[in-house]
């Protein structure tokens, strides 16, 4: 089988961010490969351990990326290619969907796709259907369990967590998939894959490597905030029975829209 | 001169925290309690690799240097002491010293499975009234025909109920000038007839450990499994231990730095006076103790591993290292507790923990005052240390990482 | 601006989402800048039903779709008929939930439209003549004011950000019929059922925890079963009130926490715990029940947006924290609190 699994570096989630003068700062905190993409890491080394094949991690950033696909490499995947342009400095969902896309054709004959979830910085969750729709493969998100890939039908059966309960999902490759922490713990990267990561010197492509135009970006979040913060005020409820005085705890609680 | 660590180095630290932190930190506390080992740590260290860390890759092992073994023992110690006791006995004292002076098919015969993990060293230098006084150790091993038959006892080894391997060091000789000269060492199965092995409990610290006795009746080892040549015993046991003080050094580096993280996020959090007791001069003449502690320690312990890396002899440099770390990492867990106001007093906290833990490493591998007689030793004049018949091979990346 | 607002109206089994309904309110609220009309547009199982309804909230057009390959949500049939619905209405905006579907094909519409997409937005307003949208960013420690400079815009809303409008029953229309071709064989995945696996929700992703303490244990009303001592009563009737707080927890999506006290006096496992020495949480909603909040305690969870406290003592230290607090007893305000939530929730 041949993998490809996008990642992306992001600030350690438990960093302190906040906004100053509109950008949000993290301090010294750490870059780290987004929580959610070792989970697609994982998913795609055990789907190559089973079927063979490779697993290509492929991440759209600058040079401070290549920490995140080294981490990749250690886990074990085969090759690891950066994409990085300057024009790509302000590029929002649709931008990063056709850099992706177009990676994914270079690598040619690609079977599978795996995201995670979400990326922790932006939140959007919008990347992997949007490459899906680039390439013309169908996308099944929210991936909980992985049941079988019959590569040579080119199918895969997979569950997905969704508001109905665990659904399950036959689709015919290649696909995008999404997945969630259900799907498996994350291993630890060996010595050998870190030494080899290590060692390794990641690929560059361009824009013009992948033969993808240069962007326009239609999305522009020009700067960020700090939520208000509240001071609190305790209100106390009361009623004349336990049922009415849930009533309206839950009618206060509902109005203030925190959940 | 980087004083970074490497790309690799950072790796190795991530994984060995991660592990730590997330499968032994949440169930430490509880087997601290039991003053029991988790059944786990074992099978798991030796399943991830880190039991055979620094091992050449063609011994069973992981193929990575002597900083990454330093490097692994801070982060496991700055979970728990026990953690790091494991790397010392097992990595350190037993699978180094065979590294350092076993011949090509000891190496392949009892190394191997060391360093994968399939089986658990440990170290039997001290005996019930032998500690620092090496030289003064009662265990025999008497040759006749073939093999040597061992008698004595060994106490105050980790893992003695859990190891399969002992290097043992036992008097082969008591008619020698000097007693230093007539000992030697042996590579003895915890299966052959004649060992038994228990466990001490009620020790102040490692309690989630295995510290033991191991008692040698009449055991017989073949030739084969005598270690260097007779009378090598000394040298072979003063040269494991540079390796073992090592991962004292470096353990007792993460603790320190445990013992600061620890107080840093409490002094954030209390509140006294109307406001967080980190805006306190006191507290913060604590912690900042602990910083200074911790930076000065972490540096002596990587320069003895780049030096063990370098082939350097590093006797002076690990002894250097390990009394200070263990000393500081006391003094810090014992500011730590107070930080915490009583309930540094309480096990609900795990600085009570950490200073338990601390006391032992002051006493074990070279007690401090020893250390500081090794030292004073080096600076007068009066010892110098003669090179060994076979020193810790320099760390070479192709013979490390070659399958041989 | 001018133009039309066109809304997906998402729904599961033949039911709208009541999410769906937010955002004709949404939409009002933006009717002056956006004064062309609110259409709506449906897919799926009983879908001419759900048309009609949309009427009544407010829609001024609908438009339905219940083709068979529609039956069960699916990316890209459903993004073709959006993305239909959108070519021949030409909205300026369009709006969706932030659900599982409704944020995927929102994406997926806007590749397609090649135009912008905005998602999980907690608020609309105009500034300047511009829709800026704000929505939450690392993990809601900041917000982001966003905005998109092509046609159509596209949002995703987050659930109970918008306020559904009043149904007015009074409202009528004829929703609007719309074809798709399509042939199974066209579409590549296939929904083939759903498995029974129970998903729990892990106390450090939950969005909503209810958090119980040592006064768990204090309901004289249950009388355990059989021949225990007085521990094992006592732990007995605690995990009774576990059980009933693990029901709340349930219907809110959420997860099941526990005071150090709880855990210590072996209520519940040592995983439950939050504290500072157990778990540090920050949920959008904590329920403390029975619990003190004492200082251990509240560093785990003094950062969670919403604090709500029932305990019988009005002194609790907990109150100081709380948004709300009910001084009352936890055996009697919590089941009435899970009856509360599983009506106005559904």
């Amino acid at each position: 089988m041949n993998i490809v699994v996008c990642i992306k570096q992001v600030p350690d989630s438990a960093a302190k961010v906040v906004a100053e003068g509109g950008k949000a700062n993290w301090g010294e905190a750490p870059l780290v490969m987004n929580p959610w993409d070792e989970y697609a890491v994982e998913t795609a080394l055990l789907q190559q351990e089973q079927h063979g094949g490779q697993v290509t991690a492929i991440s759209v950033g600058g040079p401070a990326a290549t920490e995140a696909l080294k981490s990749a490499l250690a886990m074990g995947c085969s090759q690891a290619y950066l994409v990085s342009d300057p024009a790509l400095s302000s590029a929002d969902s649709q931008a990063i969907a056709h850099v992706l896309a177009g990676a994914i054709r270079k690598i040619a004959e690609v079977d599978l796709a795996v995201f995670g979830k979400q990326a922790i910085d932006s939140d959007m969750g919008v990347t992997a259907p949007q490459t899906a729709r680039v390439l013309g493969w169908p996308v099944i998100s929210l991936v909980s369990a992985v049941r079988e890939i019959d590569t040579g039908k080119g199918n895969i059966v997979v569950e997905r967590s969704v508001e109905d309960g665990r659904q399950i999902v036959e689709g015919r490759l290649p696909v995008v998939i999404t997945v969630s922490k259900d799907i498996a713990e994350p291993r630890y990267p060996s010595f050998m894959g870190i030494r080899k990561a290590a060692k390794a010197e990641i690929p560059v492509w361009t824009l013009a490597d992948l033969e993808v135009a240069t962007p326009t970006p239609v999305v522009h979040w020009p700067e960020v905030e700090n939520p208000p913060s509240q001071a609190i005020s305790t209100e106390m409820i009361s009623g004349e029975d336990p049922q009415e005085i849930a009533d309206t705890l839950v009618d206060r609680i509902l109005n203030e829209k925190v959940f | 001169m980087d004083f970074t660590l490497s790309e690799e180095h950072r790796m190795v630290q991530k994984m060995v925290r991660d592990f730590a932190q997330k499968e032994v930190a949440p169930v430490i506390k509880e087997h601290d309690r039991a003053q029991e080992m988790a059944q786990f740590i074992l099978p798991r260290m030796g399943e991830l690799g880190i039991l055979g860390i620094c091992i050449p890759v063609r011994y069973g092992g992981q193929g990575m240097d002597y900083i990454s073994l330093g490097v692994a023992c801070e982060e496991l110690e700055a979970v728990d002491s026990t953690l790091r006791v494991v790397m010392s006995v097992h990595t350190g004292l037993n699978s180094m010293g065979l590294l350092q002076w076993g011949t090509e098919e000891q190496k392949q015969r009892f190394l191997a499975p060391l360093a994968r993990g399939n089986k658990i060293g440990c170290f039997g230098l001290t005996e019930p009234g032998a500690g620092s006084d090496v030289a003064g150790l009662t265990s025999t091993a008497r040759l006749e025909g073939e093999d040597y038959v061992i008698n004595g006892e060994k106490m105050w080894i980790s893992l003695a109920t859990k190891a399969d391997y002992c290097l043992w060091v036992a008097r082969t000789d008591s008619k020698v000038d000097d007693p230093h000269d007539g000992l030697s060492a042996f590579l003895v199965e915890h299966d052959r007839p004649g060992i038994t092995t228990g466990d001490i409990k009620g020790k102040l610290g490692v309690r989630a450990g295995s510290t033991g006795w191991i008692a040698a009746q009449d055991v017989r080892v073949p030739l084969g499994n005598r270690i260097g040549q007779e009378g090598d015993g000394f040298r072979i046991a003063m040269s494991c231990l540079d390796n073992g003080r090592y991962t004292v050094a470096a353990g007792a580096t993460g603790l320190i730095r445990a013992c600061l993280e620890a107080s840093v996020k409490y002094a954030n959090e209390r509140r006294a006076f109307g406001r967080e007791i980190g805006k306190f001069q006191l507290i913060q003449q604590k912690i900042a103790g602990m910083v200074q502690s911790y930076e000065a320690a972490r540096l002596l312990y990587l320069q003895a591993g780049w030096m063990k890396n370098q082939g350097l002899r590093n006797t002076r440099e690990t002894s250097l290292a390990k009394w200070f770390a263990t000393e500081k990492s006391f003094e810090a867990a014992s500011e730590a507790i107070q930080v915490h106001g009583a309930y540094g007093f309480s096990d609900e906290y795990d600085v009570e923990r950490y200073l338990r833990n601390s006391k032992g490493a002051v006493i074990y591998e070279g007690s401090n005052e020893i250390h500081q007689l090794i030292q004073a030793g080096f600076a007068l004049g009066y010892r110098d240390d003669a090179p060994l018949k076979s020193e810790l091979p320099q760390y070479d990346p192709s013979y490390w990482q070659d399958n041989g | 601006m001018s133009g039309k607002i066109l809304v997906f109206i998402d729904q599961s089994k033949g039911q709208a989402i009541p999410a769906s309904w937010e955002l004709i309110g949404a939409a009002k609220v933006l009717e002056e800048s956006f004064s062309g009309g609110i259409a709506a547009v449906v897919a799926g199982e009983n879908s001419k039903e759900v048309a009609k309804a949309a009427f009544k909230y407010g829609a001024g057009e609908v438009y339905y779709c219940d083709d068979p390959a529609l039956t069960e949500y699916r990316p890209e049939p459903y993004t073709d008929l959006v993305v239909k619905a959108a070519r021949e209405l030409e909205p300026e905006l369009i709006l969706f939930p932030t659900t599982t579907r409704g944020r995927e094909l929102a994406a997926m519409a806007a590749l397609d439209l090649k135009s912008g997409i905005m998602p999980d937005v907690i608020k609309l307003e105009i500034q300047d003549g511009r829709l800026i949208a704000t929505r939450p960013v690392y993990a809601g420690k900041l917000l982001a004011k966003t905005y998109c400079d092509s046609s159509p815009q596209i949002i995703s809303a987050r659930s109970r950000a918008f306020t559904a409008p009043e149904m007015d029953d009074s409202k009528d229309g004829e929703p609007i019929r719309v074809a798709i071709e399509y042939s199974e064989d066209n579409i590549r995945t296939k929904v083939t059922g759903y498995s029974q696996a129970e998903v729990g929700v892990s106390l450090m992703d939950a969005n909503v925890i209810v958090s119980g303490g040592r006064g768990v244990s204090n309901n004289p009303s249950l009388s355990p079963p059989g021949e225990m001592d007085d521990k094992q009563a006592e732990i007995w009737r605690a995990q009774q009130g576990f059980a009933m707080l693990e029901e709340l927890a349930k219907v809110l999506g959420g997860a099941l926490g526990a005071s150090r006290a709880a855990v210590d006096a072996g209520y519940i496992p040592y995983e439950h715990q939050v504290g500072q020495t157990g778990k540090v949480v920050s949920p959008d909603l904590y329920i403390a029940c029975g619990i003190s909040g004492a200082i251990q305690h509240q560093a785990g969870m003094r950062t969670s947006k919403m604090i709500v406290a029932i305990n019988k003592d009005p002194d609790a230290p907990i109150f100081k924290l709380a948004r709300f607090g009910v001084v009352g007893d936890v055996y009697e305000i919590v089941p009435a609190l899970t009856e509360s939530f599983r009506k106005k929730l559904a």
